[in-house]
């Protein structure tokens, strides 16, 4: 088996046991207010983290691909436009393959 | 995707008088949702990943944010022990869903296992907004089932168009993972001022230690930013339960 197979399998049965946690351990957990916004703001700052690092970094370098760069900033001005998440990733590719066939990248 | 934070079509286009429909509903949001598949096929395979990889992780982790964190470090041949640890860690607030779910569906036993699969954003959004546990029920039944046969076709659809694609920057395919994340958590930013500084110190902390740290770590360290954040402003201060909080930097208890 490969290492890849095996980081598939362990995200797997992580997350599943991750989930299958929260219908078994007791519900008082939830009424300490700082788990539940601990909770609430894990995924905002690793999504934002995520984002940031995958945007702008390859590797341990930073790489700021103006075309990848160009691609984030339309997903923000569809947001900000309110579109709908398939809209969103839908005009951030878009943009960034565009400018790459106009030869920016 | 699964993981994401939007409560979708579920309170659209319903009047006032009429009930809520848990069961069209859901359907709806689960197909919505559910064809974004096809971009974490595509980033799987454009990853290194094989269709098989790409196809177990829909089927068996279903959460998307996890899946796409993965993927993201594979194709940045970062440390594969620092990619699978980041994605469990995106997957923990489905504990704390789980813990929400469970109080409304009320599952019993092996039922859980099953239920358990379906703990994600899209399904605890359109539940936990039903006027009752029978509706709660349909409403999560309904959203979970259609949303994982849609995920799953999909990312089998994406991944295996994904090699006919000669080079996936041509077509802008690196973007997405990074536009899904921000759309993910948008409403969060706008929701609040700890969250859009609770962000910021998230991309300052994981960009701070890009060069220094071994790929994939950087993003875990961001978690640091939301124990930061839940310290200095725990929402609903001035709750008597807060003194009974005895581990408030481990959810998953």
């Amino acid at each position: 088996m490969t290492a890849t197979w095996i980081a598939v399998l362990a995200t797997a049965v992580g997350c599943y046991a991750l989930k299958l946690a929260g219908l078994t351990v007791p519900q008082r957990i939830l009424a300490c207010q700082r788990v539940r916004r601990f909770a609430e703001l894990v995924p905002v700052a690793l999504l934002a983290a995520l984002s940031a690092v995958q945007a702008a970094t390859n590797g341990q370098a930073f790489d700021l691909d103006p075309a990848r760069l160009a691609g984030l900033g339309a997903a923000v001005v569809a947001l900000v436009l309110r579109a709908p998440f398939l809209v969103v990733i839908v005009v951030a590719a878009a943009t960034a393959a565009a400018l790459r066939a106009a030869g920016i990248s | 995707m699964p993981g994401g934070e939007r409560t979708g079509p579920a309170g659209g286009g319903r009047s006032a008088d009429r009930p809520p429909r848990p069961v069209r509903d859901g359907i709806g949001l689960g197909l919505a949702v559910g064809v974004s598949g096809v971009a974490f096929g595509a980033a799987a395979v454009s990853s290194g990943m094989t269709v098989w990889q790409a196809c177990a992780l829909s089927v068996l982790a279903f959460t998307g944010a996890s899946q796409f964190a993965l993927a993201g470090v594979i194709a940045s041949g970062g440390s594969l022990l620092a990619g699978t640890a980041g994605a469990i860690l995106l997957g923990s607030r489905n504990t704390l869903y789980g813990l929400r779910l469970a109080e409304v569906l009320r599952p019993r036993g092996l039922r859980r296992v099953p239920a358990a699969l379906g703990v994600i954003d899209e399904t605890t959004a359109i539940t936990l907004a039903q006027p009752d546990p029978a509706a709660a029920k349909k409403a999560f039944t309904a959203t979970f089932w259609c949303l994982y046969l849609t995920w799953n076709l999909a990312t089998a659809g994406g991944a295996l168009g994904a090699g006919r694609i000669g080079s996936p920057q041509a077509f802008g395919l690196d973007v997405v993972g990074p536009a899904a994340f921000l759309a993910l958590i948008w409403p969060r930013l706008k929701s609040g001022r700890t969250e859009r500084l609770v962000a910021l110190a998230g991309v300052a902390l994981a960009l701070a230690t890009t060069t220094v740290l071994p790929v994939g770590v950087p993003v875990i360290l961001a978690a640091t930013a939301a124990l930061a954040g839940a310290l200095a402003a725990p929402a609903g201060q001035g709750s008597p339960e807060v003194a009974d909080c005895t581990s408030p930097e481990d959810p998953a208890r």
